[in-house]
């Protein structure tokens, strides 16, 4: 293709030059109807319909009460808005309370559980992060030997599947006697992840040497470098990473359930499937599980407002190298 | 300095610097992986020690016809969802590319990607519901038959694929988008002078410039799709009759419903060689035909 130095910033008109041009052409002068436009903006509003309507349907089903909701099923708006469910799964009312407002009886305790998990999301993101900035600094920019042969190894380690480790990862935690414990839990995201070490190190392969090199001439040492210089510098890599573990981590669910089965230490995503499996009825106790599921979304969803452009700008810079 | 003399090492600091990293690849993939191997020729009921029994796993595990139906079903799985997920993203990124660069609209995109697919099943249990769920209210009152999404054996795969796709295709738009943007403005500007419509030039533009991405997307998504698991534990758990026993959730059983370990451990490795080997397949396709592009 042959590249023309542009001569307008903005190319209208552009096809008026050429007469026979079909109008099914989208970028139509501004004189033409633009149907394409209208089809492309009827796309996106279709898809952001779509996109929040089951997250409006949650949050309607969990303020709806539980006797209302074969009466309800059809509306779109709780004939008798309740936030008695979010009370029940909460664990704020008594058993009988939460039977009446149609619960099971059983306990769910989603305070505990929403703790459970920000504590297991918490400790994976600041100690993976943390471990893998170091490792990732020193792959890229500390001599040593082999350090290109371990990389390679340790890199290697993306390829593999989660359930060829996870079975004997599940044993070895068992055998230490870590099972239903927060360390059993975390461990093996705690130290690394093969992508988190790969993302931070090509971050550090590419922010100029300059300013290392001015502080080891001041007679800094590398240690206090990498905690002074170095991670500053890379605030922004650091939280993007760190997100994205915490992310993962809020959703995960098999390991959760293979080693966090004890309700001390059950997080949400567990409680989720255990609630769904405790309906003493034939039906599910929807509203109970819509106003679980809503406090399931809530901490992401304050995430994505509170961070939402750097967390849709650092997938520009995750997908693309 | 003289040239010859290699630089000073940092082989003490980089010890320090790398150890965690090192004891963590170590303990929980290297030492697992050796294990998960070594399982795979044995017979392991989790509760008695390993017992060697060779080959026999392998043989079984090949000559067993639910395994078959598990890879067959995960397959049906991964076509629907990869092949919608690829196409409707790039459909969004496309539009949004040429449309609007807001921010809000992106940001509530990702939404779904963000939410746990525990999550995601159970609000689409209940929105698929075949006697109180909406979907089916709103067919019954247009005088629809009502649809069983969970409880038809041909209709569960395609409704799982496409839970997931809602999930996840905004997740790839962004990842297109962040792509269609890297391409240099002044090739639309020539497409434009050149007098070609939006589709073409997505054709001979967008496209044969996004394909490095396409490339990492459809690998990614490949591989993470044949390892769905969390959407089929909680809708389905893998019924009606076996009819959504994804590979990962028939592995899952077998290691602890059933305490086969060493079988379960030999489907691992099966599925670890499948993924290998689609991996290459895919990426030696995509360089290919990027190649006769030039």
């Amino acid at each position: 293709m042959t590249m023309t130095t542009m001569p307008s910033p903005v190319p209208v008109d552009a096809d008026e030059s050429t007469p026979p041009a079909p109008p099914a052409s989208v970028r139509t002068a501004r004189r033409r109807p633009p149907i394409g436009r209208i089809i492309g903006w009827a796309i996106l509003a279709i898809t952001l319909v779509a996109t929040l309507f089951p997250f409006y349907w949650m949050v309607k089903s969990a303020l709806t009460p539980a006797a209302d909701v074969i009466a309800d099923a059809g509306n779109l708006w709780p004939s008798h808005p309740t936030v008695v469910n979010f009370a029940r799964v909460l664990g704020l009312l008594s058993a009988e309370e939460t039977r009446a407002a149609g619960g099971s009886g059983a306990s769910i305790n989603f305070a505990l559980y929403l703790w459970n998990s920000i504590v297991y999301c918490v400790l994976i993101g600041t100690f993976q992060t943390l471990f893998c900035a170091m490792g990732g600094y020193a792959f890229a920019r500390l001599r040593f030997r082999g350090r290109e042969v371990l990389f390679g190894i340790l890199i290697a380690a993306l390829m593999v599947p989660g359930i060829f480790t996870l079975l004997p990862n599940f044993v070895l935690v068992r055998d230490l006697g870590l099972l239903n414990t927060v360390w059993g839990m975390v461990a093996p995201s705690l130290l690394m992840t093969p992508f988190a070490l790969f993302f931070l190190r090509q971050f550090f392969l590419n922010i100029p040497k300059d300013v290392e090199e001015a502080a080891m001439i001041d007679g800094a040492g590398k240690i206090r470098i990498f905690w002074r210089v170095v991670l500053p510098m890379a605030q922004g890599p650091l939280i993007t990473i760190a997100l994205i573990t915490v992310v993962w981590a809020w959703k995960d669910y098999l390991w959760p359930l293979l080693i966090g089965r004890d309700e001390a230490v059950r997080t949400v995503t567990v409680a989720l499937g255990v609630y769904l499996q405790q309906s003493p009825n034939t039906q599910p106790d929807w509203t109970g599980l819509m106003a679980a599921s809503t406090l399931s979304v809530i901490p992401v969803a304050l995430l994505l407002v509170f961070l939402g452009r750097r967390i849709v700008e650092s997938l520009n810079f995750t997908g693309i190298k | 300095m003289a040239p010859r003399r290699p630089r000073r090492g940092d082989g003490r600091v980089a010890l320090f610097f790398i150890a965690p990293v090192l004891l963590g690849f170590a303990i929980f993939y290297l030492y697992p992986t050796v294990r998960g191997l070594w399982w795979s020729f044995t017979d392991y009921s989790l509760l008695a020690e390993p017992e060697f029994v060779g080959l026999d796993n392998y043989a079984d595990v090949l000559a067993d016809s639910e395994f078959w139906n598990s890879m067959g079903v995960t397959l049906q799985y991964v076509v629907i969802n990869v092949g919608s997920q690829t196409l409707i993203a790039l459909l969004l990124a496309a539009l949004m590319h040429r449309l609007t660069r807001s921010v809000a609209l992106r940001t509530t995109l990702l939404l779904p990607w963000l939410v746990p697919n525990v999550t995601v099943g159970l609000v689409w249990l209940w929105l698929l519901d075949t006697n109180l769920g909406f979907v089916n209210r709103m067919f019954d009152s247009m005088g629809l038959d009502k649809v069983g999404f969970f409880t038809d054996p041909n209709l569960v795969i395609p409704t799982i694929s496409l839970i997931n796709t809602w999930a996840f295709v905004g997740y790839t738009a962004l990842l297109f988008y962040a792509g269609m943007l890297q391409v240099p403005q002044e090739m639309f500007e020539a497409a434009a002078i050149d007098g070609a419509g939006e589709l073409r030039t997505f054709f001979r533009v967008t496209l044969p410039l996004l394909r490095p991405i396409l490339a990492l997307v459809l690998v990614v998504s490949l591989i993470g799709s044949f390892q769905i698991f969390d959407t089929v534990a909680v809708t389905t758990k893998g019924g009606p009759v076996n009819a959504s026993r994804v590979i990962y959730y028939y592995i899952y059983q077998q290691a602890f419903t059933f305490f086969h370990m060493g079988y379960a451990a030999t489907m691992a490795i099966l599925l670890v060689l499948i993924l290998g080997v689609l991996t290459f397949v895919q990426l030696r396709l995509l360089r290919a035909s990027e190649s006769q592009l030039t």
